[in-house]
């Protein structure tokens, strides 16, 4: 059976490293949904979110084989277990004045926050889990959107137990 | 001490223990060439950079050390390709240095630019564009610890003309270790004891001995453990010589032209120990009937290979010699003359059916050269195989008996493999009798490299299997494209006179009695000597499991007696 499974790989700054994890996926078949790149608390290292629907084999798959790439540190698997999963999205509505305060009054539910004003558009940014973007989306569809971006998914562990980074001693990028 | 950055490429491989390399100079590595005569390295001027790739393979393949191949940018680069697919299916451990434009350039469409580590990044294990003269060494030294640790393979290191041309201060003492790439932890006691178990408890196991035996070094535990355990062993291709050929417990090759009786024997087992081998798809044949009463321990070195193919009961991470050493303490004693009687009532017709054995009829099979091959070299020829018809039959009728004594393209199936291959390998084991076996269309793909062996005064001798047609491909065309011969049909240049051109003896057979004569004047001769073997032209390898089908499904050979009916 085919489930979101969501991982999170810490990944030296190297030239081209980002380009191998995508070119496992590319060459292995697996499917992305989502992958978001940023930086962490440890110069010179970056944090990979990567988001895989699949069956539970393919997913150990995922895994074994993003550990072989050397630039790869660590690969923690959050699916299934208690972790913080948040995405940002900003949406512009293309909604007529009169129909704005009905808007923002379902935007408030979801605490989503105007960012932006126009005379033929409002835009909101949300942040929340996959879920509750999706839920705000269909909420503001009917009005019109007129433009849509979300972040993708990152995710965290919560609790005491930190995800530690552990630098190879290595040659300089 | 001041250094270039091209001294640092040659300091790097001589603190390696590099003693021979195999390349082809150009425009953008010329600064590497033209300090190598200060290192006591060998260069061998191979005539294609393909070659240069196989070279090193073949080297890596014979001595278990690291192959090194050396080309420039550009075509040089990505002539290298081929043979670095090669190895990264086959987990050959292998460096392969290319020149890069100055970095200047880089991104400029220069002259002779390849975004070559773009193109070879999804066929090595990892590699590097070295922009900075002071990179070079520790990445080098990365390079071969990362080639020959965990699952063996390839590693590109890409050095641009301008870092290898700027001198820096150069301290080899300095900066730090080499990152070690994937550890893998091994498996705990409780899944040797879960593996231990199925061991014990099964009637009719059986090993699946892989490339992993080889590249482990585990021959020795392989035969105490299956004579411990009384488990017959089926090889891989890639894992043929892992278990000696003449063991009562030896089986053969397994899959798609393995012998009937193993395939047989997979699919009545009850259980799988599977060695250092990934259940290829022309090992395993259809999946959802593949072995479906068997349970199976996947004993491998490389995580991302369990549950790839086959669904397995326990998995061993590990080399295989590992496992085995923790197996052999913890399996029972037990004959199983039961299961050994069944193999044997399997194997039943099969000798009839048996080219090797055939009455003299004039004809001269590929089975008969490669029958005759083994027994005059008393089995102890290192043989080279390249890719096809002959490659199979090699596997079947030559018996080999050590690990690395057979050298062959499996994972990639790639022609031309076979004669660098063993230009390779021949340095890697100067005193060993080598043999080349291809076919008349792989050996033409890298024939020029007869050259370089004339140039480098290198023994090896070379058996051309020679069908006049693309054999194998002719072959499925008979079976499943109803004998359309669609561009199989192959003329060759006179190998003899091939041969004689580049001042090496040349010999045709086309007989079965004349097989002894000319094997024994090859052996004889001190140069590459080339054998023209003229053999039956639509024979075909018996047995064959079609491509994703059951393994009981086998295409046998038709029987002796309409094989020969047109001899009276």
């Amino acid at each position: 059976m085919k489930v979101a499974h969501t991982y999170v790989a810490t990944v030296e700054d190297r030239p081209g490293a980002l380009n191998r994890v995508v070119s496992l996926f590319r060459r292995r078949g697996f499917n992305i949904a989502s992958l978001t790149v940023g930086t962490t608390e440890c110069p010179g290292v970056s944090r990979i979110t990567l988001v895989v629907n699949s069956d539970a084999d393919t997913a150990g798959r995922v895994k074994a084989n993003l550990e072989k790439l050397v630039d790869v540190l660590q690969v923690q698997d959050l699916t299934g277990v208690a972790a913080l999963t948040r995405e940002y999205a900003l949406v512009k509505a293309s909604v007529p004045p009169e129909k704005r305060p009905e808007l923002l009054r379902l935007c408030s539910v979801f605490r989503a926050r105007v960012v932006d004003v126009s005379p033929a558009t409002l835009t909101v940014e949300i942040t929340g889990t996959p879920d509750k973007v999706d839920a705000l989306l269909e909420v503001v569809r009917p009005y019109g959107i007129a433009e849509m971006v979300r972040t993708g998914p990152l995710a965290m562990g919560r609790g005491a137990e930190v995800n530690e980074i552990k630098v190879q001693a290595g040659m300089a990028a | 001490m001041k250094r270039t950055g091209s001294q640092a490429i040659w300091e790097a491989l001589v603190g390696e223990g590099v003693e021979t390399v195999f390349g082809y100079p150009g425009g953008a590595i010329m600064p590497a060439y033209d300090a190598l005569p200060g290192y006591p390295i060998r260069h061998v001027l191979v005539r294609h950079e393909q070659g240069a790739a196989h070279m090193a393979d073949g080297y890596a393949r014979a001595s278990g050390k690291v192959g090194v191949a050396i080309a420039t940018s550009g075509p040089g680069a990505t002539n290298l390709v081929t043979g670095i697919a090669t190895a990264m299916m086959d987990s050959s451990p292998m460096v392969c240095i290319t020149g890069q434009v100055s970095s200047l350039v880089l991104g400029t469409d220069a002259f002779q630019e390849t975004d070559i580590t773009g193109v070879t990044l999804p066929i090595t294990k990892h590699n590097y564009l070295v922009t900075r003269a002071e990179d070079i060494y520790p990445t080098l030294r990365e390079a071969f610890h990362l080639a020959r640790s965990g699952r063996p393979g390839p590693v590109h290191v890409d050095i641009t003309k301008d870092a290898q041309q700027a001198a820096f201060e150069f301290h080899p003492g300095d900066g730090p270790p080499p990152r070690s790439g994937r550890k893998v932890r091994p498996s705990p006691p409780v899944d040797l004891d879960r593996a231990a178990a199925l061991i014990d408890c099964a009637e009719r196991p059986l090993v699946l001995s892989g490339h992993g035996i080889v590249r482990s070094g585990a021959t020795e535990l392989l035969v105490e453990f299956a004579e411990k355990t009384g488990t017959p062993v089926a090889s891989t291709l890639l894992g043929l010589g892992g278990f000696p050929a003449s063991h009562p417990l030896s089986m053969g090759m397994m899959g798609m032209h393995g012998e009937a009786w193993v395939n047989k024997a997979i699919q009545e087992a009850d259980l799988l120990i599977a060695l250092g081998m990934r259940f290829d798809d022309r090992v395993t044949g259809k999946l959802s009937t593949y072995a479906v009463n068997a349970r199976k321990i996947h004993v491998e070195i490389d995580p991302s290979e369990i549950n790839k193919n086959v669904k397995v009961d326990v998995a061993l991470m590990g080399d295989a010699a590992w496992a085995l050493r923790e197996l052999l303490g913890r399996v029972r004693s037990r004959p199983r003359a039961a299961w050994h009687a069944r193999i044997a009532e399997m194997k039943g017709d099969t000798a009839v059916r048996d080219i090797q054995s055939l009455p003299p009829s004039g004809r001269l099979f590929a089975a008969h050269v490669l029958h005759d091959l083994w027994r005059l070299t008393a089995g102890r020829a290192l043989v080279v195989t390249d890719v096809g018809q002959h490659q199979m039959w090699e596997a079947q009728y030559y018996k080999h008996e050590r690990p690395r004594s057979l050298i062959t393209s499996g994972g990639l199936g790639t022609m031309g493999f076979a004669l660098p291959a063993a230009i390779g390998a021949r340095f890697a084991r100067p005193d060993d009798e080598i043999w080349v076996v291809a076919g008349d269309g792989g050996f033409q793909m890298t024939a020029c490299e007869l050259s370089t062996c004339a140039q480098e005064n290198l023994k090896v001798n070379v058996a051309i299997i020679n069908n006049g047609y693309l054999g194998m491909v002719r072959q499925w065309q008979e079976f499943f494209y109803s004998r359309r011969y669609v561009a199989t049909p192959l003329l060759s240049p006179d190998f003899v006179k091939l041969a004689e051109a580049h001042g090496l003896l040349g010999l045709r057979v086309s007989k079965r009695e004349e097989i002894e004569g000319a094997v024994a004047q090859a052996r004889k001769a001190t140069c590459t000597t080339v054998v023209d073997f003229r053999v039956e032209q639509e024979d075909s390898v018996y047995p064959m499991v079609p491509a994703n089908s059951d393994l009981r499904d086998m295409i046998r050979r038709p029987s002796p007696m309409l094989e020969t009916g047109a001899d009276p």
